[in-house]
């Protein structure tokens, strides 16, 4: 019998008990004549936190991107397989990218607000697609900014400009004017890469806060973050033919304190190549 | 990517273990020698040895904990890490253990022994000889050698009993007997749970070895 412990793991509680919002199957991109990523194979839970480490060039921002076909704004990209969204293949004729771009937002390496004030900033998207009233816009500038934990430190300076603010408040910004789209599943791609100490630990507690709501996919190359933030990682490898593959997936508790494959464990723990 | 300062830290710590596994060998082999003859000085400078069996886990807790802080140990480094600070713990108290059998000595005054010592003596050799290969095990990352060294402890616990019925019948026979009875079945109840010690290792090792939890007999 298994004693019941009066401790909380709560990664393990979290990499359990979860539907799939996304589904990645037989996954394969290739940018003109060289391939990027191969044969992926990846199931990304709903309000989890998902993380993809491995090596620099190894496909992660590949993988994330084609989460939501950001990688067919390059041209000669090419992809083979699936990627389900909720069941539904997102690669399937017919399917609205735009409306797929807006379930599945992303947020960036390099904070990239616009060039406006941290309201209109917000407010972009929702009126691309065609709102204008301004009590709603309102509404969802101050829950989107509440959510990106970054409302307090605003809220009196709604006009200022967005480039204005901190690093990490212009991250949190390009945070909230993601979540103004209501997305489903948030991608990251390094989003605290450029980002001081206490900026990045401020962006991993909100993606705590996050996950409640949405689902989270993070590439990361910080592997500590990877083990602080992500219920569920993924690590990927690129492979002789220089085509990423994945070598693991796995409870991120599992992951990182026994992981299965000897090259994980190389890997993380930096005895790697 | 080498991780040269975490292998010469581990290096390091796992060589401390060992050395702290030495002291604590020693010092139980000591102790029933110095019983066996009676040898009350001997006895005093283990007790008083027993400090730095102490003093040397809390030196390996503390560089531990600044390895963890400072290397970001994960996967098999992080376990052995862990394992560690358990077995410089067990090896604590298993120095607690040979310096009570030296107190033993020291309590029991200037009376001869009922009987020349020889099963004690050798439930202490088979139990630091258990010890010794436990802590080979540990060091050689060996899960196989750990799971078949606590096949010994029957050894040890069938000495155990053979000691405390030769007691009991001491005691039963000739009622004055009974202190030095007494104290002498402690002296064998230490030595025992010396053994019970190293499967308490010998499960860390194969932590350390393969991640898996097992309970060891």
């Amino acid at each position: 019998m298994q004693p019941h412990l009066n401790i909380t793991e709560p990664s393990r509680a979290a990499a359990t008990a979860s539907s799939l919002k996304m589904e990645v199957r037989h996954l394969s991109v290739t940018y003109k004549t060289s391939r990027a990523v191969k044969a992926i194979d990846l199931p990304v839970y709903e309000n989890r936190v998902l993380a993809i480490i491995g090596p620099s060039g190894c496909g992660k921002s590949t993988l994330l991107r084609a989460l939501n076909r950001m990688n067919d704004l390059i041209p000669g990209a090419r992809v083979e397989g699936e990627v389900l969204l909720d069941g539904e293949n997102i690669y399937a004729p017919g399917q609205d990218v735009v409306d797929i771009r807006r379930r599945v937002g992303m947020v960036f390496q390099r904070p990239n607000p616009f060039p406006m004030s941290v309201y209109d900033n917000v407010a972009f998207g929702p009126r691309l697609l065609g709102l204008r009233k301004k009590s709603v816009l309102d509404e969802i500038v101050e829950q989107s900014l509440r959510s990106a934990a970054l409302w307090e430190q605003v809220k009196d300076h709604l006009g200022q400009s967005g480039m204005a603010l901190s690093g990490g408040q212009q991250q949190r910004l390009c945070i909230a004017r993601t979540i103004a789209m209501e997305p489903e599943v948030i991608l990251m791609d390094e989003p605290t890469s450029a980002l001081d100490p206490m900026a990045t630990l401020t962006i991993e507690d909100l993606i705590q806060r996050l996950k409640e709501n949405y689902t989270i996919v993070i590439v990361t190359h910080n592997m500590q973050q990877a083990a602080r933030i992500s219920d569920f990682t993924a690590f990927l490898n690129m492979d002789s033919d220089r085509a990423g593959y994945l070598v693991e997936f796995g409870p991120t508790v599992d992951v990182f304190t026994n992981p299965k494959e000897k090259l994980t464990e190389d890997y993380i723990t930096g005895r790697f190549g | 990517m080498p991780r040269t300062v975490l292998e010469t830290e581990l290096r390091n710590l796992k060589g401390e273990v060992l050395k702290q596994g030495q002291m604590v060998g020693d010092a139980m082999l000591a102790a029933i020698e110095a019983l066996k003859h009676r040898d009350v000085e001997a006895s005093r400078r283990i007790m008083a040895a027993d400090r730095d069996i102490n003093a040397l886990r809390f030196e390996i807790e503390r560089a531990t904990l600044i390895v963890i802080a400072t290397q970001q140990p994960l996967a098999h480094d992080l376990r052995l890490l862990a394992s560690i600070l358990d077995i410089a713990g067990e090896l604590e108290r298993m120095g607690d253990y040979a310096k009570g059998i030296a107190k033993i000595n020291i309590l029991m005054g200037d009376k001869p022994l009922l009987k020349p010592l020889i099963d004690l003596p050798r439930m202490a050799e088979i139990a630091t000889d258990m010890l010794r290969q436990a802590l080979v095990a540990f060091s050689n990352d060996d899960a196989e050698t750990a799971r078949a060294i606590p096949g010994r402890d029957d050894e040890v616990d069938a000495l155990y009993n053979q000691i405390y019925r030769e007691l009991m019948t001491f005691m039963i026979q000739d009622p004055k007997t009974i202190d030095q009875a007494n104290y002498l079945l402690w002296a064998a109840h230490n030595v025992e749970r010396t053994a019970d010690r190293v499967t308490n290792i010998c499960e860390r090792t194969i932590f350390t070895a393969t991640g898996e939890i097992v309970e060891l007999a």
